[in-house]
């Protein structure tokens, strides 16, 4: 296997996680002991990055999710979509009872995000490739309004292998958008192997460099990394920037870290829950 | 017609500022004056497709209606599942234009022919079709384009072609329009088929055969009501129906012809014939008319047929 490129975390992490990142993904256990499915390894790799997000960074209310004002989060990688679901019903955008029927045929929270459904969700997503240039149009309509929203996209490395992302990264570029950011979920794995094997996407900052934006590369799992970047958003003025997260796929589960069979689960096992509730279980810290 | 459609594009922009135009990589000079009048809600984009019709569900997802245009064939085969996921599933207030609907880019080759564009967009829930006879037409139907709920695809036809619809009829987006009633035939066209269908309907009329025209300009929402009843009135209905299109015939206005055909109990079941492109790619360049009158989408192959149903 060969491994091109230097990253500031290893596999297992070398950023611990924080209690709200542990109680988060303890939510997203809860849930699968629901559905007894999920993309687990996306799920884990995404949380720190949303809920920083949601946490410190977007200008929402969510008992006004409407408002025209607001920033906008797009999660173009929908499958990591248990990521948002626990922190848009931490947030009160829904119930938190809606968690539990995750997947169910009555629930509004499905397998990926659906706009229309979930409150708080900007767009529908799943197809991958298809976040940025949304985000690009969202983007440009606050520019003709005089706005100062801000448009967030969250997409997978893999993601980043459809040839519309780029699309979008062109246009982005050529317009100067530095009301866009683009995050990239650089767990360096997707669904067959890792990303230097099956479509090697390095040098990364590179690619977005040249298409136009500002980058800057921080570990995915630093809330204070994280913050430090989302928030400093844009790098330059007249430049959309990318935010290249260097994470780890299933962080804080050390069966699923860097597994790629833990890519996505369609049945958990009684062994896999409780293996999974122990690792994220906050007793011992007294919390 | 397109000329008609993208000007009326403009005049809407300058009294509804909801309204954004976004081409991509258009002609040298298209809506010259729409860019310079209102250049914020003018925006060209690249050859990308994809891209543009999910920047343009990102605009329209503010409230703004966004009306795209370039060739039908990129709009439909190209960005594909940008239209049926950005656009159709949140029910996008994206207005897709498409030049050259059907073989009009005949000399270009298949490349270029937008013969199953109807057949595709017609599977996409929420997508609404519409296809109109000539630029007279296009200027009643553009403004109401602008409150329609959801995406629209306006396939544009040649241009300069002849005008044969008649302003007396109202126009209605979204409901077919009866031309005349016959006892004997219904011819069912839509787009520029509505010119040889008239051109039919009256040749028949000399030999004695009496025919129903409808103009079935929006081919979805498929006005069913006003086809059965053109179809069945008078005297226990039609005995033949033929369907005209610019199109391949699976998937299209003959197709939903015969899917309302083969599930209503008709006293006396009406001989069926759909006229349109059979399922090949063409193999010949020429022109329009040339490739119109080899797959017989003319006015000679619509009375032959008519005669044909009736004998």
């Amino acid at each position: 296997m060969r491994q091109t490129v230097c990253v500031d975390t290893q596999p297992g992490g070398l950023t611990p996680l924080d209690a709200r990142g542990k109680k988060l993904r303890q939510d997203v256990v809860d849930i699968f002991e629901h559905s007894r499915r999920g993309h687990v390894g996306s799920t884990f790799s995404l949380m720190e990055i949303v809920l920083v997000l949601y946490d410190d960074i977007l200008r929402i209310d969510p008992k006004n999710p409407a408002d025209p004002k607001r920033d906008r989060f797009i999660l173009s990688k929908g499958h990591g979509c248990l990521a948002l679901y626990v922190v848009l019903a931490d947030k009160g955008f829904f119930p938190a009872d809606e968690l539990c029927r995750f997947c169910a045929y009555d629930g509004i929270l499905g397998g990926h995000p659906e706009a229309g459904k979930v409150p708080g969700v900007e767009a529908s997503t799943g197809a991958l490739g298809h976040g940025l240039s949304i985000g690009v149009g969202m983007a440009v309509s606050a520019r003709m309004d005089r706005r100062d929203s801000r448009v967030f996209v969250a997409m997978g490395d893999g993601e980043i292998n459809e040839g519309s992302v780029w699309e979008a990264a062109l246009s982005a570029g050529n317009r100067g958008l530095d009301n866009l950011v683009a995050i990239v979920d650089y767990n360096k794995q997707q669904s067959y192997d890792t990303t230097f094997e099956v479509q090697n996407l390095e040098p990364l900052a590179d690619k977005w460099r040249a298409f136009g934006f500002a980058v800057r590369e921080v570990d995915g799992h630093d809330l204070c990394a994280l913050r430090a970047a989302f928030g400093g958003s844009p790098i330059e003025p007249g430049k959309p920037t990318c935010i290249i997260c260097h994470t780890v796929k299933g962080k804080g589960y050390a069966p699923a870290e860097n597994n790629l069979s833990w890519h996505h689960k369609s049945k958990f096992t009684d062994e896999d829950m409780a293996g999974l509730y122990a690792a994220f279980s906050t007793e011992k810290e007294g919390a | 017609m397109r000329g008609r459609c993208l000007n009326m594009v403009h005049k809407l922009a300058k009294a509804d500022e909801r309204i954004v135009f976004l081409g991509s990589d258009l002609g040298f000079g298209t809506l010259k004056q729409f860019r310079e009048e209102l250049p914020e809600r003018f925006i060209m984009e690249g050859i990308n497709e994809a891209h543009a019709i999910g920047m343009a569900a990102g605009l329209a997802f503010d409230g703004r209606i966004v009306y795209v245009n370039t060739i039908a064939t990129f709009l439909t085969r190209r960005s594909f599942e940008q239209v049926a996921l950005d656009l159709c599933l949140h029910k996008a207030n994206v207005r897709l234009i498409g030049n050259g609907g059907g073989m009009v880019y005949a000399p270009l080759g298949s490349t270029h022919l937008a013969i199953e564009d109807i057949a595709i967009m017609r599977a996409l829930p929420n997508m609404a079709i519409v296809a109109v006879a000539d630029a007279e037409e296009m200027e009643r139907l553009m403004p109401q384009t602008v409150d329609w709920q959801g995406p629209l695809y306006i396939r544009l036809a040649k241009g300069y072609d002849p005008i044969v619809s008649d302003p007396a009829i109202p126009f209605v987006l979204g409901k077919g329009m009866e031309i005349s009633r016959g006892k004997d035939v219904l011819i069912v066209a839509t787009g520029v088929t509505l010119g040889p269908a008239k051109e039919a309907a009256k040749l028949l009329a000399e030999t004695g055969v009496s025919c129903g025209i409808l103009h079935m300009h929006t081919i979805k929402p498929f006005d069913t009501e006003l086809f059965l009843d053109m179809a069945q009135s008078p005297d226990g209905g039609v005995k033949a129906v033929i369907s005209v299109e610019e199109h391949t015939i699976l998937g299209g206005l003959g197709s939903a012809v015969a899917e309302i055909l083969a599930e209503t109990p008709f006293a006396r079941q009406p001989r069926f014939k759909r006229l349109g492109i059979p399922d090949v790619f063409p193999d010949k360049y020429g022109t329009q008319n040339q490739l119109m009158a080899r797959y017989g989408i003319d006015t000679k192959t619509i009375v032959s047929t008519a005669q044909a149903l009736l004998a």
